[in-house]
């Protein structure tokens, strides 16, 4: 789970880590009145929303005065930004973030995650604050510092030294960073984060050290135990079917192409995006049905996928292990029939009572095409859709 | 000889819910030698035959248990693997999906220098035909035969596996190590274990997107291993940022790409198998030996 840098902000600050005075704001006129509180020199709008490369997309401003920074607001707000986070169609603004300028003397990375190679975790540093870290790690490799904490140990002191020196900062400042650091570690623990990444932490002038943006995401497995967390959830910036389909408990992933896909287990569906693919097709969805797949979960299922309007074939594909083919079958003909389905479905059963399941959809009446094997099944769900669209 | 688990094992379920009951009947009707499970405040009581203990320690001392199958939910899962390390079983194998990544990090940290294997969490189990079945794969679709299958997927194990078993090949064990960002065993550990293991004479090896386990793979194929290995990844068209149903299959900062992927094993010498419909063929084409079984086997 995602949530944005005013709300990651205040989490920093609740937990001692340096940020700039900073106040949300939803119209240019609120944006005002939070640059003339800010009581500074030059103030900083920036969009929020859930995407990184936010200023090459106009979704930051430098402002002067309360009146430019009322200006930049109403620029901001309501537009459609576009970065290479967004997606093709990008994300509209409804909330800026007015933040006090800083005196930056240097900009610095530092960043909390897994290191799912190493099975531990990682505090990874860099001298080049402010450019993507992938692009760092690609061009210049030695100027990222990737130092592994034992989980169950945790941060030492020695950590923030090595990485501090490193660095190149002096003395008073790696005593700041021990402090820095060891408020992001006990953030990323306590509230089970699974990124905490602080691009750029500056430091200033004044030789304070600053988080001038920060990136949180949250491990979605912990949720359940972050009541606090959880309410920091801005539905609008997800994807309204992912939403969904989360609280029904599906997996699911918007596409674009016109192939919708019911699967059992999130291997076999990504396996059978690359079925689709390899015969000339393009899926829709990647929809993981789960392991308890049952009657009321495929007419769940059934209902997302036909949400998409470029929906014009439905490819179901079952591996029965735990999850009988016949229930599967039944769930098949009550959906297609409840909701009038219209588009051409294909359907391969396979395992745990596959030939019973195979007799209902028979039966059923309805128009629906069997398949035996997984390339038989993705061949049909294409030549079925090339025809839906010469109609 | 199979390897994680053969007729010699002695299971215990650790956490007796619908699931666990459900696929503790599959198991004892396979043959395995279930002996007992763990619900805490039941112990002494039994259950469809199945006697039950207050904790894992006073099942082994009853039993002799020597493996454990794991069923509790999110929140108790890490204390259920602490706990049957604690009593020293051989194997302990989490089927639970959704467990918190710090918990697993710190419970791997943790069984590091103990007896106990972990296998899983949020994995399918494992099987070794005719002899044991340890977690919800459907044993029905294995054969036994030379033939090890490790997998981060669970019906995509069960789709080369029945490719595998329609082709007359069959299995020495069938091994899911599960889709999450830390697990006990790894493609690595599994592929060693295949290695060592005089039944097993090739390995199918199932990956998909995220992380870099089968890069590590690559690697250790390439320097240790003398058995030839198939392999197949799963979301070589999956978009990028996107967790596809697993925690851990998600494409992230440029890194674990499919395609990163199949050129790592390509170059360590293994047959990728560019379609999932493919990957028995493969297998088949790359050990012709392994095929030559009476067509009559094949369903």
């Amino acid at each position: 789970m995602n949530i944005h840098e005013y709300q990651a902000k205040a989490l920093l600050r609740a937990y001692g880590v340096g940020v700039p005075e900073g106040k949300l704001a939803t119209t240019p006129a609120e944006a005002e009145v939070a640059a003339r509180a800010l009581d500074s020199d030059v103030v900083v709008v920036k969009a929020q929303v859930h995407a990184g490369g936010r200023g090459k997309a106009g979704g930051i401003k430098l402002a002067r005065s309360p009146a430019e920074a009322k200006k930049a607001a109403s620029e901001i707000l309501g537009m459609t930004l576009h970065s290479h986070q967004t997606g093709p169609e990008g994300k509209i603004v409804h909330k800026v973030y007015v933040e006090a300028g800083s005196d930056i003397a240097r900009e610095l990375y530092l960043a909390i995650l897994l290191d799912r190679a190493a099975e531990k975790f990682a505090l990874i540093a860099s001298t080049e604050g402010g450019m993507e870290i992938e692009e760092v790690a690609a061009k210049t490799p030695e100027k990222i510092l990737t130092v592994h904490v034992d989980p169950n140990l945790g941060l030492q002191s020695f950590h923030a030294r090595r990485i501090g020196f490193w660095l190149g900062l002096d003395a008073p400042q790696v005593k700041k960073l021990e402090t820095f650091l060891a408020g992001l570690w006990r953030l990323y623990l306590e509230r089970d984060a699974s990124l905490v990444e602080i691009n750029p932490l500056v430091v200033t002038e004044q030789g304070e050290l600053l988080a001038l943006d920060a990136k949180l995401n949250f491990d979605d497995n912990a949720l359940y135990r972050q009541a606090e967390v959880r309410d920091l959830r801005d539905p609008e910036e997800e994807d309204p079917r992912e939403r969904e389909a989360k609280e029904i408990d599906l997996a699911y992933v918007g596409l674009d192409g016109d192939i919708g896909c019911m699967v059992n287990g999130a291997g076999l569906a990504m396996a059978t995006l690359d079925m689709i693919q390899l015969c000339g097709g393009r899926p829709a969805n990647f929809l993981d049905a789960g392991g308890g797949a049952d009657k009321e979960k495929v007419k769940e299922a059934f209902k997302l996928i036909l949400r998409d309007p470029a929906v014009r074939t439905i490819l179901v594909n079952i591996f029965g292990g735990i999850v009988r083919c016949d229930l599967i079958a039944e769930g098949v003909v009550a959906a297609a029939s409840a909701l009038g389905v219209k588009v051409p479905l294909v359907v391969r059963l396979q395992g745990t009572n596959a030939a019973e399941g195979r007799q209902i959809l028979a039966k059923s009446g309805l128009n629906i095409t069997p398949a035996e094997t997984l390339r038989e099944a993705a061949e049909k769900a294409v030549a079925a859709a090339r025809a839906a669209a010469k109609n | 000889m199979a390897i994680l688990c053969d007729r010699n094992t002695k299971l215990l379920v650790q956490g007796l819910g619908k699931m666990g009951q459900f696929h503790a009947k599959l198991s004892l009707e396979y043959g395995t030698k279930l002996v007992g499970a763990v619900a805490p405040g039941k112990g002494g009581t039994v259950v469809d035959g199945i006697p039950l203990y207050n904790t894992v320690r006073e099942a082994k001392a009853r039993t002799g248990a020597n493996a454990s199958v794991i069923f509790v939910p999110p929140p108790g899962a890490a204390d259920a693997i602490l706990e049957a390390a604690d009593a020293e079983l051989d194997l302990a194998v989490c089927i639970t999906e959704g467990i918190p990544i710090l918990d697993m990090a710190r419970a791997k940290a943790a069984l590091s220098g103990t007896k106990t294997r972990l296998l899983g969490p949020n994995c399918p189990g494992v099987v070794t035909p005719e002899q044991c079945r340890i977690g919800i794969m459907p044993a029905q679709i294995t054969r036994p035969g030379p033939v090890g299958v490790v997998s981060r997927s669970g019906t995509l194990t069960y789709e080369a596996v029945d490719q595998l078993s329609r082709l007359g090949i069959g299995q020495s064990s069938c091994v899911g190590i599960g889709g999450d960002p830390v697990v006990g065993t790894t493609f690595v550990d599994a592929l060693g274990l295949f290695e060592a293991d005089p039944q097993t004479k090739a390995v199918v090896l199932i990956g998909e997107i995220g992380g870099a386990a089968e890069e590590t793979a690559a690697e250790f194929v390439k320097s240790r291993m003398t058995k030839p290995v198939v392999a197949f990844i799963a979301g070589q068209n999956a978009p990028p940022g996107k967790r596809m149903g697993h925690a851990g299959a998600i494409i992230a900062g440029g890194k674990g790409r499919a395609s990163d992927k199949i050129a790592a094993l390509e170059r360590a010498g293994v047959s990728v198998a560019r379609s999932p419909a493919d990957i028995g063929e493969t297998l088949a084409k790359r050990c012709p030996g392994l095929t030559a079984r009476p067509s009559g086997m094949a369903r």
